[in-house]
This record gives C-alpha cells, sequence and structure tokens, in this order.
C-alpha cells in the first residue's frame, strides 16, 4: 500500500513543482524582455511543463489508480468529496496540461523564429498553466485535508 | 474538519512548495549548464527567487506544522519522526551550502554585466558549470526524498 502512495505522492509534487516552475519562467518572460531573453524564458517554461508537469501527472495517475484498486474504491457506493475532487482535479487538468504545453510550445517557437519581446501564445499559456496549478493545490488541500 | 486535519493539510502543502523549489533548482541547474552568457545566468537567477520563496515557506511550513502534528496525534519521540527531524536539519544545511555556491556564480554574472562584459568566456562557464553545486544539489535533493519516504512508510510507527 505504501509504494502506490509515495508514487502518487512523488508524481504530484513533480506535477505541481513542474507547473510552478512553468509559471515562474512565464511570469518573469511576461514582463518587458531583450528578444534573446524572451526566447530563453519560453523554452524553459515549455521544457518544464513537458519535462516535469506531464511524467509527474503520469506517476500521480498511476499511484491514484493503483491505491483507487487495492483499497476497494470501487465497491463503495458514496464516495467522500476529497476523492470526486481529486478525481475531477486529475482528470480534467490533464487537457489543461496539453493545451497549456501546446501554447507554450508554439509561443516559445515563434519567439526563438520571429524575434520580439512578447507571445500572445505564451502568455495564454501562463494563465492555462496558473489555473492548472490553482486547481491542483486545491487538490492537495482535499486529498490531505479530506473535507467531509 | 478538526485541528488535525488542517494541520495535516497545511504540512503537506509546505511540503509541495519545498519539492516545488527543489524542481525549480533542478531545472535552473541545468539551464546553466546550458548557458553562457552572463545576462542570461542573471536572468535565469531571477527565476531563483520563486524558488528562494517556496523554500522559506516549505522548510519553516513543514517543520512548524510538523512538530505540532508529532505533539497532537503522536509522539516526538517517535524513531521515524527522529529519523525526519535528522533529515531536515541535513537537508537544510546542504541546502545553505549550496545556496552559497550558486551566490556566487549569479555575483559575479552581475558583476560581469554591470563590467559590460557579457560575452561568453571559458573562466564563467566553469563557474556556471560548478560540479560542487551539482552535488550539493543533488545531495540534497536525495536527502527530501528519503524523508517524503519516511513520511510515507513510517517504519517503526
Amino acid at each position: 500500500m505504501e509504494f502506490p502512495l509515495l508514487l502518487h505522492i512523488l508524481g504530484a509534487s513533480i506535477l505541481v513543482g513542474g507547473l510552478i516552475t512553468a509559471l515562474s519562467f512565464q511570469l518573469f518572460g511576461w514582463a518587458r524582455e531583450t528578444p534573446g531573453g524572451a526566447a530563453m524564458l519560453a523554452r524553459f517554461g515549455f521544457l518544464s511543463l513537458l519535462v516535469l508537469a506531464l511524467p509527474g501527472w503520469i506517476l500521480m495517475r498511476v499511484g491514484a489508480q493503483w491505491i483507487w484498486s487495492e483499497q476497494g474504491w470501487d465497491d463503495v457506493p458514496d464516495e467522500p468529496a476529497w476523492l470526486d475532487i481529486g478525481w475531477m482535479t486529475g482528470d480534467f487538468g490533464l487537457p489543461l496540461i496539453l493545451v497549456a504545453l501546446i501554447l507554450a510550445g508554439v509561443g516559445a517557437r515563434r519567439l526563438r523564429q520571429g524575434g520580439g519581446t512578447t507571445s500572445g501564445f505564451v502568455r495564454g499559456a501562463t494563465v492555462v498553466t496558473a489555473i492548472t496549478l490553482i486547481a491542483y493545490v486545491v487538490a492537495v488541500w482535499a486529498m490531505s485535508a479530506k473535507p467531509d | 474538519m478538526e485541528l488535525y486535519d488542517w494541520l495535516l493539510a497545511l504540512h503537506v502543502l509546505s511540503a509541495f512548495a519545498w519539492i516545488a523549489a527543489l524542481v525549480i533548482y533542478s531545472v535552473l541547474v541545468a539551464a546553466l549548464w546550458r548557458t553562457s552568457l552572463p545576462s542570461d545566468v542573471v536572468r535565469l537567477f531571477r527565476v531563483s527567487r520563486a524558488g528562494d520563496a517556496l523554500t522559506a515557506v516549505g522548510m519553516i511550513g513543514t517543520i512548524v506544522f510538523g512538530i505540532w502534528l508529532a505533539l497532537d496525534e503522536y509522539e516526538i519521540w517517535d524513531g521515524w519522526i527522529i529519523a525526519a527531524l535528522a533529515l531536515w536539519i541535513v537537508a537544510a544545511a546542504i541546502g545553505g551550502r549550496t545556496g552559497a555556491t550558486y551566490k556566487v556564480v549569479n555575483d559575479r554574472a552581475r558583476s560581469l554585466v554591470a563590467d559590460g562584459e557579457d560575452a561568453p568566456s571559458s573562466e564563467f562557464a566553469a563557474l556556471a558549470r560548478s560540479s560542487r553545486g551539482l552535488v550539493l544539489h543533488v545531495a540534497g535533493s536525495l536527502v527530501t526524498l528519503a524523508i517524503l519516504v519516511v513520511m510515507v512508510y513510517k517504519p517503526g510507527a
């Protein structure tokens, strides 16, 4: 039982860490920057989503499913609220991460190729990353405090 | 929700903040190995401020809410709690040394940019790609992972 929980928590930590890292690069790049600086910050924001947030989500989700199966939650008729919050943020978070990833990737590519100091795509990715991060912070609170 | 639930939630959120800081530092350490311009290094270290804030919140939050939880729900002298406290102290010591190592890099980059010497140089690249900094960062991350393992498995509890 402990190993799936470790996998779940480790994955969630990497996911949240990856989102915060991406958001930090995106926010520092949001302010006025030199063209080279904006492209570099946008690239690291994109890579943080790709190399950290996405694999973190997979680890978190695999751990969650493993725990679900081992503890027999599928036999429980009325799931507690904290579990619903966990499932909802977990599953709806993936499309948000993918949207942020695509926006960040297109934005970083455009900044690298065309220069410029701002990109609507990167700013869009920043907003989606922030929304996803807020959802996961709520999920971490719900999964640990377990409100009724 | 009872006090225990709130303490646990704040303890876990603090732990997430701490690990998020380590994730930011990991990306910065990797980025420093691929960056040669002092101005880019200065730019990267601006992002490290988010990591510094998360480290402060995470480390203070885990120890304060952790000890409170231990007093409320467990025994502070339980073996796994003593092990976690010892590992926390080791992680803090390593983190302090890692920060000092990379502060030298940041200060040097700022000084070069201020002097108008924003060009790649082998001397600066060697400083930025500090193997001492890398070893300390990896060691600190492993100690933090060990704390997470102790928290999940609670050996002896």
